[in-house]
């Protein structure tokens, strides 16, 4: 077998089983295809060592019959998951030489249930981020260029490594996390497939918080289906994690029958945002059309408090994210400033936050820290939460009058260049998560497909947001308009 | 709402970061940026709703209060950046 690195999940499980190949060619054949990418800077910690002791123990469950789907399988790990031994610092300097003594939820699950872990992957800041700017170790850079332009790109963010290891081949799957639009954003932008599930359905113990009520791991991959298979290995009970659901898990790959006849299907007349470009219109709008060719009903919706949803994210979640990172003081682990004679714990509380946290970093936590103070609570915090419940309202009403899942644009625009966007004012980058943002707001299921190809040559992904729970049926309704829309292309590799 | 450098001052006190003076100003300014687009929120009616708390109607799971698990002293300590004797190293916090 060629090209072992363009293997789906569902491929590589079923040519492994079959014994056309071995966990450990796939493997060496990732291993090889991430030692010529550094160019990318998606890999920031690479683990060849785990990674072939993995796919030996593999092998050996494969050869025996009866592993699990994701045995074998090599993956990405974004660096915001907790790995034992090996460094885990939410690309922040603050957590340089941090090697955790346990290991997350979702990736003893997924080491469990077999997959490999090939090594750690480039992303914003503590998550915070929508371009992969603000990571410690770097950009990380999009496989996919411009038409007849040499121009970097940005893989989106803040989960931009996963994103660009995934659609550069270099791994067959990654995980992300999704705060604001983390997972989707960056999986519009080069061309794959990126799921958040439901709040409460994948464990969050052992991924470095940002946003506690808004932070959602979920797998990134090549197509719909892998999206399915992986979830499932990620999510389910986990007692370490108070908000995680005790809910059965069910075969999400099973659910993929392509059948979307009678399926509810909303459009959001405030997802028409001012100075959209016609390409996302146009790409909306077909999406639309492949969803009513394959039966289903597209019915026009409303959600009234869409247009608040930024200015409430950027409340809520720099406020939790305040006391999250309160956590990196100089003690316990990472950074610790050089203290001058004379310096006491305040001045080492200060100096290590100030050498630790990045530009962007400090500048969440202090807004959180003021929209959390004395006399300012109920007018920002507060206020915010209540914007959210109205925000949740809007998607329970039309979820309760018979819509089963909601198509929007995944962005606003294709990707950007790097370094674009440096001289913008923060919430020029924030407006990327336009369409994103209202998801993790009111705790949904949401996942971005791509399903065209801009004038420039870029890839451009739909977002479609389902029931709570409902990740089954989402998938479902993703799978149908994954294979109305046929998208098959790939970056020209250059790196 | 307009943050004035006294503010950014209070603030960076606050959230324990050292800021130097000569940047006070600039942070001031993107502190007052990013609360005029939050302040956005003051068109919406919000007359009789409660504060989301959870965003999943779900009630938080409960446990015995019993200890699960314990005696990782090395473990805890592995990743300080100043540790001795089996405690966590500080500079001098009471005279």
């Amino acid at each position: 077998m060629t090209e072992l690195t363009k293997l789906t999940i569902a491929g590589a499980r079923d040519a492994m089983r079959n014994g056309d190949t071995t966990s450990a060619e796939i493997t060496n054949a990732c291993l090889t295809a991430i030692e010529g990418a550094d160019a990318l800077g998606a890999f920031v910690h690479k683990t060849p060592e785990i990674a072939a002791a993995q796919a030996a123990a593999a092998d050996v469950r494969i050869k025996a019959g009866d592993a699990p789907d994701m045995c074998g399988i090599p993956l990405g790990i974004k660096d915001l998951f907790c790995t034992k031994g090996v460094p885990s610092q939410a690309a922040s300097r603050i957590l340089e030489g941090f090697r955790p003594e346990y290991e997350s939820t979702v990736t003893t699950q997924l080491f469990d249930a077999g997959a490999v872990m090939l090594g750690k992957l480039n992303m914003d800041e503590f998550a915070m981020g929508s371009s992969n700017e603000t990571s410690v170790y770097g950009n990380a850079v999009n496989p996919w260029r411009r038409g007849g332009d040499d121009a970097a790109l940005t893989p989106g963010g803040s989960s931009g490594g996963s994103a660009s290891a995934v659609a550069a081949d270099l791994c067959l799957a990654a995980t992300g996390t999704d705060t604001g639009g983390s997972i989707r954003q960056p999986a519009a932008f080069v061309g794959i497939t990126g799921l958040k599930p439901t709040y409460g359905r994948v464990s969050r113990w052992g991924i470095v918080a940002f946003a506690s009520s808004l932070d959602q791991a979920g797998p990134m991959t090549k197509d719909v289906r892998d999206a399915a298979i992986m979830l499932k290995a990620m999510c389910g009970h986990d007692p370490k994690d108070s908000t995680s659901a005790d809910i059965p898990v069910p075969d999400f790959e099973a659910a993929l029958t392509g059948d979307i006849k009678g399926k509810v299907i909303g459009i959001p007349k405030e997802y028409r945002i001012d100075g959209m470009p016609e390409e996302i219109g146009k790409l909306w709008a077909d999406g639309a059309a492949m969803l009513k060719d394959a039966g289903a009903i597209i019915k026009d919706i409303s959600l009234p408090h869409t247009k608040y949803a930024l200015p409430a994210y950027y409340v809520i979640a720099p406020a939790e994210a305040s006391s999250n990172l309160a956590r990196y003081d100089g003690v316990r682990f990472g950074h610790r400033a050089k203290l001058a004679a004379g310096d006491g714990i305040t001045e080492m509380y200060e100096k290590t936050r100030a050498e630790g946290f990045g530009a962007e970093v400090q500048r969440r936590v202090m807004v959180g820290t003021y929209v959390l103070s004395a006399g300012f609570y109920d007018a920002y915090y507060n206020r915010a939460r209540r914007v959210r419940a109205l925000i949740k309202q809007d998607f329970d009403r039309v979820f309760a009058d018979g819509v089963d899942a909601i198509l929007t644009p995944a962005t606003p625009s294709a990707a950007f260049g790097l370094g674009e966007m440096t001289n913008a004012d923060p919430i020029q980058m924030y407006l990327n998560d336009v369409f994103t943002v209202t998801v993790n707001l009111a705790g949904l299921p949401g996942i971005a497909v791509p399903t065209g190809i801009d004038v420039q040559g870029l890839p451009l992904g739909l977002q479609l947001i389902g029931r709570p729970w409902e990740e089954g049926d989402l998938l479902n309704v993703a799978y149908a308009l994954e294979r109305a829309a046929g998208f098959v292309a790939k970056p020209q590799k250059w790196w | 709402m307009s943050i004035d450098t006294e503010t950014a001052r209070r603030v960076a006190k606050l959230a324990r970061i050292k800021v130097e003076d000569d940047a006070l100003p600039a942070l001031a300014a993107e502190f007052s940026a990013i609360l005029g687009f939050i302040e956005q929120l003051n068109e919406v009616d919000v007359e009789g709703i409660e504060p989301m708390t959870s965003v999943t109607p779900q009630r938080l799971k409960r446990r015995a209060d019993v200890v699960t698990d314990g005696n990782q002293q090395a473990a805890i300590l592995k990743n300080a950046p100043d540790a001795r004797e089996g405690f966590f190293a500080v500079p001098k916090v009471v005279e």
